[in-house]
């Protein structure tokens, strides 16, 4: 049957590796300032971010698969940032949590940068000064619904080993 | 107070000293600054709180450091100020006399572009060290020198 329909069981393996992407987020906790306070309490028993599979907050970037970036980003920290988002094993997404983290908030100075979307590239934006635990929440809903969709690419973009053996 | 007082003008009879908000506030030439406060210490000034500048941008000297001392037996502040010019901004160091002062002359050459001569380690403290500029001059533009890097887009689908 597979040989007959190739195109719809490939669809169906992708659907199914964006819904099990999707509900098993792994967020790399980058708690900056007092987003972080909130992105704690998201993750606790009161608001309770397992509810959504989302809850196994790491401290290493190479264990997790989503950067929650949770504070103003001093200029300071934006290479460090980057790093630990080089660091992060493809399929990687990022939530910009706050307005300071989305274009530097009540912070328009030398200092902060303008907006984390300005080192790593942004999936989501979380308004908030700083979001309610059910704003995160909503945040991380809306990038699953966006892998569940298939708006990132499924396989990492790396070189074929047919490639490399063929250059 | 005003035995310290009474002392302090015994102590240094050429420098101007006075009581202002509270605290006694000694204003000294920068060539005294290391006598001063080797001096202070041994009257038991034996805490520096902070150092500190203000940018007086159209004043001449333009800027003034600003050393906070504390009295642990009397607890009382003192205030020490010594006033460099923009043309040379540096004064000596008292990291030899006051081990705290290193990180706040630090921050204040950081800040301020004031240079302290015989610092052992005088880098930025606070801002990356190829920053251009010192942030808390009066002339120092609020958005800072550099233009804004462009945005970072998310691949599209199969990039």
């Amino acid at each position: 049957m597979g040989v007959e329909h190739p195109p719809l069981l490939f669809t169906t393996l992708g659907r199914l590796e964006s819904w099990a992407r999707a509900n098993s987020l792994w967020p790399a906790q980058f708690g900056l300032a007092c987003c972080a306070i909130e992105m704690m309490a998201t993750a606790a028993s009161r608001f309770d971010l397992a509810r959504f599979g989302a809850e196994v907050m790491r401290a290493s970037p190479r264990q997790a698969d989503v950067m929650i970036v949770a504070g103003r980003v001093c200029q300071k920290m934006a290479p460090v940032l980057r790093e630990l988002y080089d660091q992060m094993p493809e399929p990687k997404w990022v939530i910009a949590m706050g307005v300071c983290a989305s274009n530097g908030g009540v912070f328009q100075n030398y200092a902060v940068v303008q907006g984390v979307d300005r080192i790593v590239p942004v999936d989501v934006y979380t308004p908030g000064c700083p979001p309610t635990p059910e704003g995160l929440i909503e945040g991380v809903l809306q990038l699953q619904k966006k892998i569940r969709s298939g708006g990132r690419p499924l396989a990492p973009a790396m070189p074929q080993p047919t490639e490399v053996a063929g250059a | 107070m005003t035995e310290l007082l009474a002392a302090l003008r015994e102590a240094f009879p050429d420098v101007a000293c006075s009581v202002a908000l509270g605290q006694a506030e000694l204003t000294v030439p920068r060539e005294r600054i290391r006598d001063v406060a080797r001096e202070l210490r041994a009257r038991g000034f034996r805490l520096l709180l902070d150092i500190t500048a203000v940018d007086r941008m159209g004043e001449r000297p333009r800027f003034e450091v600003v050393y906070h001392l504390y009295h642990l037996e009397l607890s009382d502040w003192l205030r020490l100020k010594v006033r460099v010019d923009s043309e040379r901004p540096e004064l000596p160091s008292v990291t030899g006399i006051f081990p705290a002062a290193n990180w706040p002359e630090r921050e204040c050459y950081d800040m301020f572009g004031i240079r302290f001569t015989g610092h052992p380690d005088l880098r930025r403290i606070l801002m990356p060290d190829d920053w251009e500029g010192h942030p808390l001059r009066k002339d120092y533009p609020l958005p800072g020198l550099r233009p804004l890097p462009p945005l970072v887009h998310p691949q599209p689908e199969g990039g």
